[in-house]
C-alpha cells in the first residue's frame, strides 16, 4: 500500500494519561500522537512502564482507576450505505466507557489480545463460553426476506442463535490451529496450555471480525517455541482477514518479524517512528539507537550487552527538556535540558523527536555541524 | 466421585466414633454422678418416689457399670436413634430434640437467608464502588458489626424492644400459644418472635460476609480475565455479576457449608440463651452444666456430624461450580 493512500483507522492525537496515586501524578502517557492505517502491522516498542498498555486500554476507553485520560482518539469506522461505502469518524474519547457505542466497538471492531494468556480467560467458564459469548454481542447475519435481491445494502441483520454461535466456536478454535476444536470448545482454561490458552484469546478476538487487533505482548509469557508458532498464526490469519494490528512488545526480534511499521516510545510518549526496515538499517533516535545497540548480533564479538545507560527516570519526576537527555550518549548540555524536542519528519516517512534534528534534515551539514559540536 | 464420598463418609464415621468417645470420657470425668445429686436434690424438696424412680434409670443404662460398658450402651442404642434419657427433663433426649430441632433448624436457615441476603449486594456494591461513600458507610457499620458481640446485641434490642416498645420479644412463642398445637396463628407468632434472634445473628453474619465478599471480589475484579471480558464488548453489570461476583462468591460457599451446618445446633448460643430460646443451643450449655450426660452427649456428637455433614456438602458444591476442583 503506498503511502498516500492508505486508509486511517484510528488516529491518536496528543493522548495524555494520568495517574493521581499517593507519591504523586503519573504521566503514563504524555502527549503521544499516532495513526493505525488499515490493514497495516504497528509495532508499538518501549521498555518496560513507558505506557504501550495503557495507550492500548485508552484505546478501548479502558483506561483503568484512577486514570485521567486527555487527548483525541479518533476511530474511522467503516458504514456500508445504500450507495457504497462511508466512513464515520467516533470520537472514543468522547464515550462514556458503559456505553452501547464503545462496547459496540470493544470486541466489534477492535479486539484486543492481552499479555497474560494464563489468567485471561475466567476460569469457570469454557473456552467455548468465551467465544460464544464475544459472537453473541458481536456477530449478525444477515436476514432474507423474499424478493429483497434488489437491495442487498440494507438487508435487515440479526445476532446468532446458540447454535450458531457454538458453531462459530468450533470453527474459531479450528482456525486458531487449536487440536479437536469439537471437543476443545467444552475445556476449561485449567484444561489448556499457556499457548493453546492464547490462542482461545485470539479466537475470542478474531470472532467478531475486527478490523484492529490490538496485541499487547501476547507472546511474551510463553516459551520461544510456542511465540513462533503464535507470530506465525497471527501473520496467517491477518493475511485472510484485511485487519490491522497494533503489536506491541518490547522484544526487538519479534517486532522485526512481524511490523510493517514501527512506534518507539519513550516515557509516555513517541521518539520515533519509521518503517521496520528504515528504523532497523538507519535509526535516528539516540534512544532506538542505544535499543539497536543492546540485541547482540550473531557473528558479533562482544564481552558484554551494550546496556542502555542509566535508569528510567522517576515517573513522578520528568526531567526537564528532552526525557532522554539524562541517559542519552549524544546529549547537548544546555539545550536537551532545556528545550523541548518536537516532532518531525526528518526523512520522508520518518519522524524522530530529537533536537539533534532541530529543524533540519540529519543528512544535511547544519545537522552534521551540530553532531560535531557535541 | 464414588470413591470420594465413600472415603468421606468412612472417615466421618471414624471421626464420630472417636468425639463420641472422647465427649463420654469429659461428660463423665467431674466426680459423683447427675443422678446422685438430683436425688438429694429432689428428695430434700420433698420427692420421696425419686430415688426409686431414679433409681430404676441407673439401672437401665448401666450407670453402675464400668465405664466402657456404659459407653457400649449408650452408643450401641444411640444408632437405633434411641439417645438415651435426659435425666433434668426426665425425658428421652429424642423427644426434646423432637421439640427444639425443628425450630433451630428454622432460626438457622432464617437467618443465613437474611445474612445472604444483605451481604451480598452490600459487598458487591461496596467493592464496584471503592471508596465511595456507601462503602465507607457499609464499611464503617460493618466494623461496628463484627465488633459487638451478639449477646450484648441481643440485650440492647431485649431491652428497646421490651422497656421501649413493649414488645414481647422473650423466646419464641407467646404464653398462650407455647403448648398449643400448630396452627396459622401459631406461624405468625413464632415469625413475630423469630426476627429478633434472626436479624442479630444476620448482623453478626452479615458483617463478617460484607468483608470477606468485599475483599474477593475486589481481588477478582483487578484479574486480567475481568479486563478481557470487558475488552470483548461486555456491559458492566455483565462483567461484575457474571465473571466477577461468580467467582468471588467461591469461598462463601465453603462457609456457607462449614459455619450454616453446626450453626443450627450451636449457633449464636449466647444471643439464644440471652432470649430464652426452646432452640438447641441452650438445651446444651444447661446439659453441660448440669451434668445431664446423655443429652450432653447428643448434641455434641450431633455437632460433629453437622461439621462434617457441612464441609462434605461444601467440597461437593464447589466442585459443582469450579470446574477446576476435581473430587477423587
Ligand atoms: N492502575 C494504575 N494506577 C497507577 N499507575 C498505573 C496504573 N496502571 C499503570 N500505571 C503506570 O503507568 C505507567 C505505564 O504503564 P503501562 O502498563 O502502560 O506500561 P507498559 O509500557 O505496558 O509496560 P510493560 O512492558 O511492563 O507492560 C507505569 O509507570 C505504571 O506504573
Ligand atoms: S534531544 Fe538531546 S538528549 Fe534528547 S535524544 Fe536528542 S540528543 Fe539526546
Ligand atoms: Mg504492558
Amino acid at each position: 500500500m503506498s503511502e498516500e493512500n492508505r486508509q486511517p483507522l484510528v488516529k491518536v492525537q496528543d493522548l495524555h494519561v494520568e495517574f493521581d496515586v499517593r507519591d504523586g501524578i503519573v504521566h503514563a502517557v504524555d502527549g503521544a500522537s499516532f495513526t493505525i492505517y488499515r490493514g497495516q502491522t504497528l509495532g508499538i516498542i518501549g521498555e518496560s512502564g513507558c505506557g504501550k498498555s495503557i495507550t492500548a486500554k485508552a484505546i478501548m476507553k479502558m483506561v483503568p482507576k484512577p486514570g485521567i485520560m486527555r487527548g483525541e482518539i479518533t476511530f474511522f469506522e467503516k458504514t456500508s450505505q445504500n450507495d457504497g461505502e462511508a466512513t464515520e469518524e467516533v470520537r472514543i474519547d468522547r464515550l462514556h466507557p458503559d456505553s452501547q457505542r464503545i462496547r459496540k466497538i470493544r470486541g466489534g471492531n477492535i479486539g484486543m489480545i492481552f499479555q497474560e494468556p494464563m489468567s485471561s480467560l475466567t476460569p469457570v467458564f469454557s473456552a467455548g463460553f468465551h467465544i460464544i459469548e464475544a459472537a453473541k454481542l458481536h456477530r449478525f447475519v444477515p436476514v432474507n426476506t423474499i424478493g429483497d435481491t434488489m437491495t442487498r445494502n440494507i438487508k435487515d441483520k440479526r445476532g446468532v442463535t446458540d447454535d450458531e454461535a457454538r458453531e462459530i466456536a468450533v470453527d474459531m478454535l479450528r482456525r486458531v490451529g487449536l487440536p479437536n476444536p469439537e471437543s476443545r470448545v467444552d475445556s476449561f482454561p485449567h484444561q489448556l496450555s499457556g499457548g493453546q490458552r492464547q490462542r482461545v484469546m485470539i479466537a475470542i478476538a478474531l470472532s467478531a471480525h475486527p478490523d484492529l487487533l490490538i496485541a499487547d505482548e501476547p507472546t511474551t509469557a510463553l516459551d520461544v517455541s510456542i511465540e513462533a508458532q503464535i507470530l506465525d498464526l497471527m501473520r496467517e490469519l491477518q493475511d485472510t482477514a484485511d485487519m490491522a494490528i497494533m503489536f506491541i512488545t518490547h522484544n526487538l526480534g519479534v517486532i522485526a518479524e512481524i511490523a510493517d511499521e514501527i512506534v518507539v516510545m519513550y516515557m509516555g510518549k513517541e521518539v520515533e517512528r519509521a518503517n521496520t526496515i528504515d528504523l532497523f538499517e538507519n535509526p535516528q533516535h539516540p534512544y532506538t539507537k542505544s535499543l539497536l545497540g543492546s540485541i547482540p548480533q550473531i557473528g558479533e564479538k562482544r564481552s558484554e550487552l551494550e546496556t542502555i545507560e542509566g535508569m528510567v527516570p522517576s515517573p513522578f519526576d520528568l526531567p526537564q527538556g528532552c526525557v532522554f537527555h539524562p541517559r542519552c550518549s549524544e546529549y547537548m548540555p544546555g539545550k536537551c535540558d532545556k528545550v523541548y524536542p518536537e516532532y518531525d519528519e526528518v526523512i520522508e516517512g520518518h519522524w524522530v523527536r530529537c533536537l539533534l534534528y532541530d529543524g533540519c534534515r540529519p543528512d544535511t551539514q547544519e545537522a552534521q555541524v551540530i553532531k560535531e559540536s557535541v | 466421585m464414588l470413591s470420594f464420598l465413600i472415603r468421606r463418609v468412612f472417615y466421618a464415621l471414624i471421626m464420630l466414633v472417636v468425639v463420641s468417645f472422647v465427649s463420654f470420657i469429659i461428660i463423665s470425668l467431674p466426680p459423683g454422678d447427675y443422678m446422685t445429686q438430683r436425688i438429694r436434690e429432689l428428695e430434700s424438696m420433698g420427692d420421696k418416689s425419686a430415688e426409686t424412680r431414679l433409681e430404676q434409670y441407673r439401672i437401665r443404662y448401666g450407670l453402675e457399670k464400668p465405664f466402657l460398658t456404659q459407653y457400649w450402651l449408650w452408643i450401641s442404642n444411640f444408632v437405633q436413634g434411641d439417645f438415651g434419657l435426659s435425666f433434668e427433663y426426665e425425658q428421652p433426649v429424642a423427644t426434646l430434640l423432637k421439640q427444639r430441632l425443628p425450630l433451630s433448624v428454622t432460626l438457622a436457615v432464617t437467618t443465613t437467608v437474611f445474612t445472604w441476603a444483605m451481604a451480598i449486594p452490600i459487598g458487591v456494591f461496596s467493592a464496584v464502588k471503592q471508596y465511595s461513600l456507601g462503602d465507607q458507610i457499609f464499611t464503617t457499620l460493618s466494623f461496628i458489626g463484627v465488633g459487638i458481640p451478639s449477646f450484648l446485641m441481643a440485650l440492647v434490642v431485649l431491652y428497646i424492644a421490651i422497656v421501649k416498645l413493649d414488645q414481647d420479644v422473650i423466646g419464641l412463642f407467646s404464653r398462650n400459644f407455647q403448648d398449643a398445637p400448630w396452627s396459622l396463628a401459631k406461624v405468625w407468632d413464632l415469625l413475630k418472635h423469630m426476627w429478633v434472634p434472626a436479624l442479630i445473628g444476620a448482623i453478626t453474619g452479615t458483617s463478617g460476609t460484607i468483608r470477606i465478599m468485599r475483599g474477593n471480589l475486589l481481588d477478582t475484579l483487578g484479574q486480567p480475565f475481568i479486563e478481557a471480558a470487558r475488552a470483548r464488548g461486555l456491559k458492566n453489570r455483565t462483567v461484575i455479576w457474571r465473571h466477577a461476583v461468580r467467582m468471588a462468591i467461591n469461598p462463601l460457599i465453603v462457609i456457607l457449608g462449614t459455619e450454616t451446618f453446626p450453626a443450627i445446633l450451636a449457633g449464636n448460643i449466647l444471643v439464644e440463651v440471652v432470649l430464652s430460646l426452646p432452640t438447641m443451643g441452650p438445651l446444651y450449655i444447661r446439659a453441660l452444666l448440669t451434668q445431664d450426660m446423655f443429652t450432653a452427649g447428643t448434641v455434641l456428637v450431633l455437632i460433629t456430624l453437622m461439621v462434617m455433614i457441612g464441609a462434605l456438602v461444601a467440597d461437593l458444591a464447589l466442585a459443582w461450580v469450579d470446574p477446576r476442583i476435581r473430587l477423587d
